[in-house]
């Protein structure tokens, strides 16, 4: 006999996930063109009857359409931005439509590397085009068209999911209420690059990369992936929040060092078991793709590098949140979001939230980071009467 | 809502329609709310403290986390019409620093502070010889985060040394009510003071 898993109340439960296949050709910025696509996505509430609580969330560089809830009866972990999304919560369901699309290139049921290419029936792998922000954003529009949405109430992600918030501010002006930005920068600094470009490296040297074409050879480049894994960790946590956590502590014999290269310290198990799972879960080309979405991410090129002249024809308010611990997408780079906001005159509100987990914080249930957002959508539910 | 305090009530008179607003230290955003409903006026509220962010974004306002002592370098000259400093300027690390600030940025600014020469503060030192407390300033002397008092002498001697043109000038008395004899003896009789003031050299009104 089984007993029916029982969720905790105020998260969203069980959950399914959704196809939405586009027959229509895709032309994307590098200039290539998809000849058809997949969006996986997932939605949580409902949409009320003039559709104007939905709300689009955009995941970060290693999320998916998962957001929120349990994706099998037996699942023990829920969707990455749990902490945020579901009754009561920020992103109220009770209240709000919320939808989460995997982003086109991804590895999680959306079109990508790992998909079929129709062209030749194997795989795309390495062929797979690269893609942008922007690109993400017109999927993401096609999606909207598909669930007979002509507007987002808002909407919202943090780290890469902010950016392609900003992103939607820009392109669909008419089509977004308000921006919801966290942990974001309205480009990626020179070290930023530097890290995913390490990251990167780890993936293409490991000897089982094979050029991208490592499927059509049953591998695939573990070693790699999870050192560009365990890179992306350390950035994502503070010293203080690494500190905390492991301090300096070692498993097993604590009185003496084992004179080995084996896990020792317990940071290097946590890292490992990070890196190790990841591996499971993701595929190295989607990785390789979303760092260099990351890194070519600077909508403000197109004005010549003025923000504020980007961000003059939005008509979104914005709500921007930045996290003091966090040094891969500091304060500093929010706060160059809200400077140019308010250069153009735009409604923003920005927060600052202290909190000690560095880069992840904006994934943790931080008291007063839950009570801002939370404030703020019940700003954007009245409005539109949700 | 419920109806604005009296000082506050004094400074959104002064607030012309739809006028662009910087509110310094916004608090839980009544004011500016206030404001953007009863003025149509647009802008922004500064505030440090966590709190007041949440209510000010409760109150439907632009609210942005700051700390004035690191002076106003986010907006351009000229960016507003009024700059708004109520109940704050004590607080700060440097005065003389942020109305200067307040002045390159706004065309108007709008001051209002307890005046510390209040004849009961007065009292407080002269008679008790302690460091004063009332329900207006109702810190002790070492956790105050009140480091500046000044009195409305000292305001607008400092307004004369930095080039700074008084327009108008208002005086609540005791628990903001309308002051004495007609406002007589300001720097005895009021407790809070309240003042409209611009750049010497750039009179506007």
């Amino acid at each position: 006999m089984t007993m029916a898993r029982s969720f905790p109340n105020d998260s969203v439960g069980l959950v399914e996930t959704h196809q939405a296949r586009f027959d229509e050709r895709l032309r994307l910025e590098c200039g290539r063109e998809l000849p058809g696509y997949e969006l996986a996505y997932q939605t949580y509430g409902r949409l009320n009857a003039d559709a104007s609580n939905a709300v689009l969330v955009c995941h970060a560089l290693s999320g998916s359409h998962h957001a929120a809830g349990y994706d099998h009866p037996e699942a023990r972990k829920p969707g990455w931005w749990e902490s945020c999304i579901g009754p009561g919560k920020p992103l109220d369901t009770d209240r709000f439509f919320v939808v989460c699309s995997n982003n086109i290139g991804g590895c999680h049921g959306s079109t990508g590397p790992v998909s079929i290419n129709p062209e030749t029936g194997h795989p795309y792998g390495a062929d797979f085009p690269m893609v942008t922000v922007g690109d993400w954003v017109r999927t993401q529009a096609r999606l909207a068209d598909h669930l007979g949405i002509q507007r987002w109430a808002a909407v919202a992600g943090g780290s890469l999911g902010g950016m392609q918030a900003l992103q939607w501010a820009i392109d669909e002006p008419d089509r977004i209420g308000h921006a919801v930005v966290i942990a974001a920068a309205p480009r990626l600094s020179a070290q930023n690059i530097a890290f995913n470009e390490v990251a990167r490296q780890a993936i293409r040297s490991d000897p089982q990369f094979h050029e991208g074409r490592y499927a059509a050879n049953g591998e695939r480049p573990e070693t790699g992936l999870m050192l560009a894994r365990m890179l992306g960790h350390i950035t994502y946590l503070s010293e203080a929040a690494m500190g905390e956590k492991f301090g300096r502590d070692r498993r097993g014999e604590p009185s003496a060092y084992g004179f080995h290269y084996d896990v020792e310290f317990e940071v290097e198990s946590y890292l490992r078991h990070q890196g190790q799972s990841f591996v499971d879960r993701f595929d190295a080309n989607t990785y390789l793709l979303m760092t260099k979405a990351l890194d070519y991410f600077d909508p403000a090129a197109r004005h010549g590098g003025d923000l504020t002249r980007t961000l003059a024809t939005t008509r979104a308010p914005f709500f921007v949140a930045s996290f003091t611990s966090d040094w891969r997408f500091p304060s500093s780079a929010s706060r160059e979001i809200v400077r140019a906001l308010l250069d153009s005159n735009r409604r923003v509100s920005y927060a600052e939230i202290r909190a000690n987990h560095g880069h992840d914080a904006f994934l943790m249930p931080v008291p007063r980071y839950l009570e801002v957002f939370r404030t703020y959508m019940d700003r954007v539910a009245t409005e539109v009467g949700a | 809502m419920s109806p604005l305090r009296q000082d506050l009530q004094i400074v959104a008179d002064w607030v012309g329609e739809g006028q662009r607003v910087l509110d310094l230290g916004c608090g839980d955003g009544r004011l500016l709310r206030h404001l953007f409903e009863q003025r149509r006026a647009t802008g922004y509220g500064l505030e440090i403290d966590p709190e007041g962010i949440t209510r000010s974004i409760a109150n439907g306002i632009n609210v942005i986390e700051s700390d004035l002592d690191e002076g106003l370098a986010d907006f351009d000259d000229g960016a507003f019409d009024q700059v708004i400093l109520t109940q704050t300027l004590q607080a700060v690390q440097r005065p003389d620093q942020l109305l200067k600030d307040m002045l390159r940025v706004g065309r108007t600014g709008i001051v209002t502070f307890p005046n510390f020469a209040y004849y009961r503060l007065r009292w407080h030192i002269a008679v008790r010889g302690r460091m004063p407390m009332s329900k207006a300033l109702s810190y002790g002397w070492y956790e105050t985060p009140n480091i500046h008092f000044c009195t409305i002498r000292d305001f607008e001697a400092l307004c004369e040394d930095l080039g700074i043109h008084i327009l108008e000038r208002r005086v609540l008395s005791h628990e903001m009510k309308q002051p004495w004899i007609g406002g007589l003896l300001p720097n005895l009789f009021g407790e809070v003071a309240l003042y409209r003031i611009c750049r010497a050299s750039g009179r506007s009104e």
